[in-house]
């Protein structure tokens, strides 16, 4: 292979033309998106699309932004876990199976990437875009225009990880490219360089947004909303947030220097010339078990918020919840070294971190209690948002458990690195995080679309979801038993197989569960009409956002709330709050901007450029994000008034609305 | 639906009957108490899971919106005594397993001579350990026994109820040392060493694995781990005695190439400090030990003197360990040029040889003149090292 | 205020603000910038504790002693700390609203923060000019990224200066414009502490070792 000036080490055998998997791949994505642009040109959307959806800087349409990003890389992620499933299922009896090496240690590689940096991150952080601004009664963050590039550096990042499938390769180290095998001389390939770039201009987005969404919850409170009146939501967000500028700076150092160590020939990870492998791990888990709080925080705000709405009560045990929440942000810092137990470090260490680990389910406990005291001497409504939160209470406490038990190092010893890990891990993240983010869709969609999701479709996908969840993860706890450990490719031992099959079938019913998942959407945008909400309230909702209409009118709130109650909206339901019809005025709000999509692009060009060692492009496309961001700081009008007349007509369709119920 | 899911759990137990959970029945001592603490903490938790999961299932049922004779208290919000317990029921819990967890460490912490053969069977001085130098290749494992004079590729033995002291490290990447039946697993790593102490109690050939991903040939790196009577041990030591070729440093570094599911191999006599040159990347001719580099750093390190002394320092960072020089030169042909000037200048005059790092950003067309210069001007010699290792 | 509107004279709960004000733009400025700052600490944070751990592996090369200048380093250190102080006399003047004396003090900083990366690139180009590159040991690639992505903020910081400037010149001390001030007030402080960590860390106690 050349490497040439114009092209770097991109040449047309980068191209993986002789695997026919990737090949066919290729095909369907290509035509698919063919399809998608045929389309949005045919119906002439793409002027729409880039004025009120690519340039906009309000928060909620940034937020479904996320969530679209989130839900299209979900499927990227789980074609990877199902072709897994049948690699494992299939490579027995002396079959090598129909994925070599090559291909497979990609798989599980962009697999673990995609699903936390690319699936939950976007979620998670689209749901606290969405929800945030309004649970306080703000207008939009404190950064809007942050707000747009934090996005479509995201995207960028998950542009890059896209890419990689069809232009040279990813990574086939593991989710966290442990060095030496990262390292240059053992990775000699495009795939780490890839790895390296998609998370670094992804990580820039979500540092941004931890920063944007931490002002908006101190700077941006409704009057009257003190701390200890917050949402529980919002306290989670708060935390998340904290927690994501707190250690996502740590990744970005430690990418830095695996860079260096890969690009400029430094040593900071080598075997030799003193450098220091274990380090790396160190420093990798210490952004990446706050990580895990950061995915998994949020959520339990979403189940706080769904058990006292759905209850029909107010949260049991605000206080404790919300000092749960912040002992588990503090905690969270504390605990790296279980992820590595078996390295060798002593046993008064392994005892410290291992301990600390325990700790932290005193809180999670807690939480659960709360919760479950909520539903206490409550009216309990079953539905969506309702039946996910109870499969969540039922599905996490296991996960919660075989995680306890991974935190006594002697039986990590054991259980380090084999199945009953990947296990536990799905079993907090889909049983948690995932569980969470389908009650957080299910209990939000109607503020922001208007309408209710379909509930039948809508409990196919749950029974689906919960019963593939156990099908597809219970034979990786007693595979784990069985001391098979992950990330292999081939098996020996007959005895194993047929766990292997019976979690393949999991799989498919999980798949199952993610196509009725998208159907429930399709039907329930179909019947949009059957299913309408016009109160804005259709769950008799206790915090601001429903006080509000469905959707929202760009600027929130015609009058910002005055909060007298932690469950605001059910206090002033309750005290018989006159709604204002009159006196509005016009109401500050800030201008879109391309310059998001501008910068994010570029970085996708030098990240590109970098990865393929095309030194000129890279040159450039640094050049023309300094100078787009110096460029962007010459615009001193980004802002604009919505006249009051254009909100009289809007809050004037509101109140007709409202009487049109009777 | 909640009964047809206890249907869907009923074949579980029968399934679970035909398979061997071998990390719950190990033969070895050590992996037995580990095995003890697992159950004894799951018990433990169970303690608390399984109300919590009742009381969910409990409530959900009872305060459901249909039941009109349930109880509703929508302001209800606090107790100071139910709060109370919330906090303190887990915290009991995490106490117990806390405590439990510091003992468990410190008694099973592999670095730690075992004390006792079983339960009851205390460790005396008759029981001389049997010390096991495990090495990581890619993608196989080598064994040597110091004691005998043999090593062995992708199998070893161990006699019942004697000690074994591992002596663990790897030549390339992080991979871990892991037979369930025996032992908890420990991180195999180059330039270091691990160590894990275990005994084996039960007859057996049992499987060994890499349990931390190393690469391409990752699935293959297993092993047979061999509990044998003393005899059989004997006989087994005999074979490889008598089958072995030997291993020298120069059999290593071909071993030490990658390769994939491996065969058995035998090797004897060994050189006797084959096993420190591997841990201290020294094994081939005109490398630096580690520990040399490290006493001399400890000492200061060798000053400007030494600053293009990097031949015998070079180990990996350019190249995958044991690959052909033309494995990174087949990505770039700048870095075959590097690795072609670096070949010939290590051929002809061993010692002496510029620092030419072939790391991409410069090597892709960024020269740097003084590097040039040095290498017209002159050639440093390279240090030597203090005591010219026994190479 | 805050009292004032949570009920009307009679006691009633008022629910919505209705008389209310454009909020101050940028009114979350200086403290997202503040949190922006403490992030990048961190990073600083990971570098030092990477020189920590790795500062001592010289690969039997060279060590602090045989490498650094201290005279040079102190020169260097004046320069930036010079810098600071006069990047705090335009604060002063932006407070009495003088244009050109903040502009003419900006300039000043400017150079003293041209002259500190003059001398830190000289540095590093004798360093490696005698070998001591940062692929030459552990503690040469921690000593060269530690220093360096400081180096890096403080070109970015001059960058930055030089818009100010133009943007100072052609809209005067207007709010935004302030702001801007501050917030470059505050990341050219922030890297003053930083270089003092590393004068400490890195160059008086590397001597030292």
């Amino acid at each position: 292979m050349q490497t040439s000036f114009l092209f770097g080490r991109l040449s047309w055998e980068s191209l993986p033309l002789h695997e026919p998997i990737v090949v066919v791949t290729f095909g369907v994505v290509a035509l698919g998106g063919i399809a998608v642009v045929g389309a949005l040109t045919y119906f002439r959307l793409w002027g729409y699309l880039w004025r009120e959806w690519f340039t906009s800087v309000d928060h909620k349409k940034i937020g479904i932004m996320y969530m679209v990003l989130g839900i299209i890389m979900l499927l990227r992620g789980f074609a990877d876990a199902i072709m897994m499933r049948l690699q494992q299922a299939w490579a027995f009896n002396g079959s090598e199976g129909y994925l070599n090496a090559h291909h497979y240690d990609q798989i599980f590689t962009a697999h673990g990437v995609i699903m936390i940096f690319f699936v939950a991150m976007p979620l998670v952080t689209g749901l606290m875009n969405y929800v945030v601004p309004l649970q306080i009664g703000a207008r939009d963050v404190s950064f809007p225009f942050l707000n747009n590039f934090s996005f479509w550096m995201t995207v960028g990042g998950a542009v890059l990880v896209m890419a990689s499938l069809f232009i040279g390769e990813f990574a086939k180290t593991g989710w966290l490219a442990y060095p030496p095998l990262s390292n240059i001389g053992y990775s000699p390939d495009v795939g780490v360089d890839y790895y390296i770039w998609a998370l670094q201009i992804a990580g820039v987005g979500t540092t941004l947004s931890g920063i944007n969404l931490i002002c908006t919850i101190i700077k941006l409170r409704a009057p009257g909303m003190t701390l200890m009146k917050m949402p529980v939501f919002t306290w989670t967000s708060l935390c998340t947030n904290v927690l994501i500028v707190a250690s996502f700076p740590v990744l970005t150092a430690v990418l830095v220097l695996l860079g260096l160590d890969r690009y400029v020939g430094t040593n900071f990870f080598t075997n030799d010339f003193g450098g220091s492998p274990m380090m790396y791990v160190n420093l990798i888990w210490i952004w990446g078990h706050p990580e895990v709080y950061i995915l998994i925080l949020p959520l339990f705000g979403v189940f706080s918020e769904v058990t006292s709405t759905f209850s029909g009560k107010r949260l049991f045990g605000y206080t404790s919840m919300v000092y749960a929440t912040v002992v588990i942000t503090v905690l969270s810092y504390l605990v790296w070294l279980h992820h590595f137990f078996t390295m060798g470090s002593g046993a008064s260490v392994n005892s410290f971190f291992g301990i600390t680990t325990m700790i932290i389910s005193i809180p999670t406990g807690a939480k659960i209690f709360n919760w479950l005291f909520t539903m206490y001497r409550g009216r309990i409504r079953f539905e969506l948002p309702m039946m996910w939160t109870i499969a969540f209470m039922l599905t996490f406490v296991v996960g919660g458990m075989t995680g306890v038990l991974l935190a006594v190092p002697p039986a990590d010893f054991v259980l380090h690195n084999s199945l009953f890990l990947i296990a536990h891990f799905h079993n907090v993240i889909i049983g948690g995080v995932l569980f969470g983010l389908f009650a957080g869709i299910a209990y939000w969609w109607p503020k922001a679309f208007g309408f209710k999701l379909d509930p039948f479709w809508g409990k196919v996908s749950f029974w689906c979801w919960v019963v593939g969840f156990w099908l597809a993860f219970t034979p990786l706890y007693v595979l784990g038993l069985m001391g098979v450990t992950r990330r292999m490719r081939v098996f020996d031992d007959p005895s194993l197989h047929i766990w292997f099959i019976i979690a393949g079938i999991g799989a498919l019913v999980i798949a199952a569960g993610i196509g009725a998942f998208l159907l429930q959407i399709a039907v329930s945008v179909w019947k949009r009409k059957e299913l309408v909400d016009v109160t804005g309230d259709p769950w008799d909702g206790r915090t601001l956002e429903w006080s509000t209409s469905s959707p929202p009118p760009d600027y929130n709130f015609a009058f910002t709330p005055i909060v007298h109650d932690n469950d605001a909206w059910a206090d002033m339901k309750r005290r018989g709050h006159g709604r204002p019809l009159t006196g509005f005025r016009p109401i500050h709000m800030p201008r879109s901007t391309g310059t998001g999509v501008i910068l994010a692009g570029l970085s996708v060009a030098c990240g590109f450029a970098l990865i393929w060692y095309i030194w000129w492009l890279a040159a450039l496309s640094f050049a023309g994000i300094v100078a787009t961001a110096i460029w962007h700081t010459f615009n001193y009008h980004r802002d604009y008034h919505i006249p009051a007349d254009e909100i009289v007509r809007t809050e004037e369709a509101r109140t007709q609305a409202l009487a049109s119920r009777g | 639906m909640r009964r047809f899911g206890t249907l869907l759990l009923l074949p579980i137990p029968l399934l679970l009957g035909g398979c061997d959970l071998i990390v719950l029945a190990p033969a070895g001592d050590v992996a037995a108490q580990q095995r003890d603490l697992l159950v004894i903490s799951t018990l433990l938790m169970l303690l608390i899971i399984i109300p919590v999961m009742a009381l969910t299932v409990l409530f959900a049922w009872r305060y459901r919106q249909g039941n009109r004779q349930a109880a509703y208290e929508p302001d209800w919000d606090h107790s100071t005594k139910l709060e109370l317990v919330i906090w303190a029921a887990p915290l009991l819990i995490i106490i117990c397993l806390g405590a439990l967890t510091w003992a468990g460490t410190h008694l099973l912490d592999p670095y730690r001579r075992i004390d006792r053969i079983a339960a009851g069977k205390p460790v005396t001085p008759e029981h001389a350990p049997l010390t096991v130098e495990v090495v990581a290749l890619d993608w196989k494992w080598l064994f040597l026994y110091p004691e005998y004079g043999i090593a062995t590729v992708n199998e070893m033995a161990a006699p019942v109820d004697r000690p074994i002291d591992f002596r663990i490290t790897s030549s390339s990447v992080m991979n871990a040392f892991y037979v369930p039946a025996l032992a908890g697993m420990i991180y195999a790593m180059p330039g270091m060493e691990t160590k894990l102490h275990a005994v084996i109690n039960h007859p057996g050939r049992y499987l060994g694995f890499s349990a931390n991903y190393s690469g391409a040939g990752f699935s293959g790196m297993r092993f047979a781990f061999l509990g044998q009577s003393p005899q059989e041990f004997e006989q087994w030591v005999a074979q490889a005695k008598a089958e072995g070729k030997g291993l020298d440093r120069a059999r290593y570094l071909e071993l030490e190439r990658p390769s994939e599911n491996e065969p058995v191999r035998r090797f004897s006599p060994v050189a006797p400090d084959l096993y420190q040159a591997i841990l201290n990347m020294c094994v081939e001719q005109g490398k630096m030990c580690m520990n040399q580099m490290m006493s001399i750093d400890a000492r200061g390190g060798l000053g400007m003197a030494g600053v293009y002394a990097t031949a015998p320092l070079a180990y990996d960072k350019f190249a995958r360990r044991g690959a052909a020089a033309t494995y990174v030169a087949s990505i770039c042909t700048v870095e075959e040029e590097e690795a072609a000037f670096r070949a010939a200048r290590e051929a002809s005059r061993p010692g002496l040889v510029t620092l030419r790092d072939p790391s991409p950003l410069r090597g892709a067309g960024l020269g740097r003149p003084w590097t040039e210069n040095r290498r017209v001007g002159g050639l440093v010699p390279a240090v030597q090292p203090a005591q010219p290792s026994a190479l | 205020m805050a009292t004032n509107l949570q009920t009307t004279a009679g006691g009633t709960p008022v629910f919505y603000d209705l008389d209310e004000h454009d909020h101050p733009e940028g009114g979350s400025t200086m403290l997202g910038f503040w949190i922006y700052l403490m992030s990048d600490c961190l990073i600083f944070a990971i570098l030092f504790a990477v020189y920590g751990v790795l500062g001592a592996s010289y690969a039997a090369g060279p060590a602090p002693k045989d490498l650094f200048d201290l005279p040079l380093v102190a020169v260097n250190t004046a320069m930036l700390l010079m810098s600071s102080i006069t990047y705090g006399f335009a604060m002063l003047e932006m407070q009495r609203g003088r244009a050109g004396a903040v502009q003419a003090w900006l300039a000043v900083t400017g150079l003293f923060g041209l002259a500190f990366i003059g001398i830190e690139l000289y540095e590093f180009a004798h360093m490696i000019h005698e070998g001591a590159t940062p692929q030459r040991s552990a503690f040469l690639s921690s000593f060269f990224t530690l220093v360096g992505t400081h180096g890096l903020h403080v070109t970015f910081g001059i960058i930055w200066l030089v818009t100010l400037m133009v943007q100072v010149a052609r809209h005067g001390l207007i709010a935004a414009n302030q702001r801007r001030l501050m917030c470059l007030s505050m990341f050219w402080h922030f890297l003053d502490v930083i270089w003092i960590g590393v004068f400490t860390f890195v160059y008086l106690m590397g001597m030292l070792r």
